[in-house]
């Protein structure tokens, strides 16, 4: 056992001398596969914690929304709607909601506005989330006039923030009274954005839904469960311009490292011929050229991926904000919890360890089994 | 050169080790900040996150109309930039015939 680590020692020592010879062509590929895990560690690593986070900040969300249409589009729910529902078994709890958006041109950022249906909230006075309070410089307890739809100018206090730790949830939200809301919007009584339905059994929530559009044919039930497999899809694998752009960086390393990993440069067969001659095995050139890539991938996935797990869940994952903000005003701040996938570091280490080792052997296996005479001299 | 870059090998790993303990120690302190989330989230009947405001149907991609991806009218090219992020609700591919399938009971 000794004998069989010395001789790896040695092994290791003369790769390392070996790569060293050619220092500057092995530390630009070592840079540029390094760069490589960084950016698909960092996606994955971002993607998997915001998928995770939202799927349990939205855990409770409600079990069915029910949304009017018309023309295709979303209309307000008119009186009437909520008798219809109250009239079907199995439906436990149902509330109008009453929500809607705001365009700011002061700052150009669209604001959701929202009416608690708990209440709370005072007439004349607003919570708002804290994007809205750093991007407008507002504080507790001053003012700020919002113009409506219809024209009219409409004040109100900022009577508290919601918290800084939930801005992944609350940012651009405006908490208001329902009577503000609703003369805020000119919504008429008894209409409602949409509903929100409570069922009693879990089991039954597919039944109701499909009674809910059998009743309110005109309606649309969103349930819990697609709202959740709308996040849970989010920055799924196969979507998104980031992938187009990815493949095309991963597919031009993938070249550069094949091109490096499977064509000897003339200089690399005269050394297998040099070792044959003095002696070295077949085995021995393979087993060196196994350590090369071996040591050039380990390091890069290990340096990669601590760099990208740093900027994920330390630095916030800074270098994503531009991309994810596009051309929204008001972007949120949070940290998300490191909920990793362990299946997907797996993939990434097979991914970036084994096919670049594997990619050395073949060119490696033809030189050093040909006369070493003949491999100098080609 | 070996006692240059084994040591850094090294470095590496222990870094990456490191990794795992902080995750553990992080996902202890966030657990409080995302269960005061997920309450507020009850509490208000929140439907989606809000890390896309720019227009909508990004801000509340579940709650989006069957037309979201095609704004204004068919074929109808992506305004926003987060379009290139997101795909279309799932729903709008794969929506639940409901109202086909279920006679109603009561």
């Amino acid at each position: 056992m000794n004998i069989w680590i010395e001789q790896q020692r040695a092994l290791i020592d003369f790769t390392l001398a070996s790569l060293a010879r050619r220092k500057a062509r092995n530390l630009g590929l070592l840079a540029v596969y390094t760069l490589l895990v960084f950016v698909l560690a960092s996606v994955a690593l971002f993607s998997h914690a915001l998928r995770h986070e939202a799927t349990r900040v939205l855990a409770d969300a409600p079990e069915i929304v029910l949304q009017r249409m018309v023309a295709g589009r979303h209309d307000l729910i008119p009186p009437g709607y909520l008798e219809k529902i109250g009239r079907i078994r199995g439906v436990q709890k149902m509330e109008g909601r009453l929500w809607g958006y705001y365009y700011d041109p002061v700052i150009k950022a669209n604001y959701t506005f929202m009416a608690p249906s708990a209440g709370g909230i005072e007439r004349g006075t607003i919570v708002i989330g804290a994007a809205l309070e750093r991007v407008r410089g507002l504080a507790q307890e001053t003012g700020i006039s919002f113009r409506a739809y219809s024209g009219k100018l409409y004040s109100f206090v900022v009577a508290d923030i919601l918290p800084h730790d939930s801005e992944l949830v609350s940012a651009d939200l405006v908490l208001m009274h329902e009577d503000d809301f609703r003369a805020f919007f000119a919504f008429p009584a008894g209409h409602y954005t949409d509903i929100a339905l409570a069922v009693a059994n879990p089991q039954e929530v597919r039944n109701i839904a499909a009674k809910l559009a059998d009743a309110l044919p005109d309606s649309r039930p969103i349930l819990r469960e697609e709202m959740l497999r709308t996040y849970a899809s989010i920055f799924s694998w196969r979507e998104g311009i980031v992938l187009a752009i990815l493949s095309g960086a991963i597919l031009a390393f993938v070249i550069l490292a094949w091109d490096k990993a499977a064509g000897l440069s003339a200089e690399e067969k005269r050394e297998i011929g040099i070792l044959k001659a003095i002696g070295w095995e077949t085995g021995d050139v393979i087993r060196m050229k196994i350590w090369e890539g071996v040591l050039i991938s380990l390091t890069a996935f290990l340096v990669g991926y601590v760099a990208a797990y740093l900027h994920v869940f330390r630095a916030g994952g800074v270098l994503f904000e531009p991309v994810l903000k596009g051309w929204a005003v008001l972007y949120p701040r949070f940290q998300l919890a490191p909920e990793i996938d362990g299946l997907a570091v797996a993939t990434l280490f097979f991914f970036t360890v084994v096919p670049y080792t594997a990619a050395v052997l073949v060119p490696i296996w033809r030189a050093a089994t040909t006369d070493p005479d003949a491999v100098m001299r080609s | 050169m070996r006692r240059l870059v084994l040591p850094f090998l090294a470095l590496a790993v222990v870094g990456f080790a490191m990794t795992c303990v902080d995750a553990a120690l992080l996902r202890e302190r966030h657990a409080v900040r995302i269960e005061a989330n997920h309450v507020l989230a009850k509490r208000l009947g929140l439907t989606d996150i809000a890390l896309f405001t720019e227009a909508r149907y990004t801000r509340h991609p579940s709650q989006a109309d069957r037309h979201a991806a095609l704004q204004d009218h068919p074929l109808a090219l992506e305004h926003f930039p987060t379009g290139s992020l997101i795909a279309p609700p799932r729903h709008i591919a794969r929506h639940e015939y409901l109202d086909r399938t279920t006679a109603r009971a009561d």
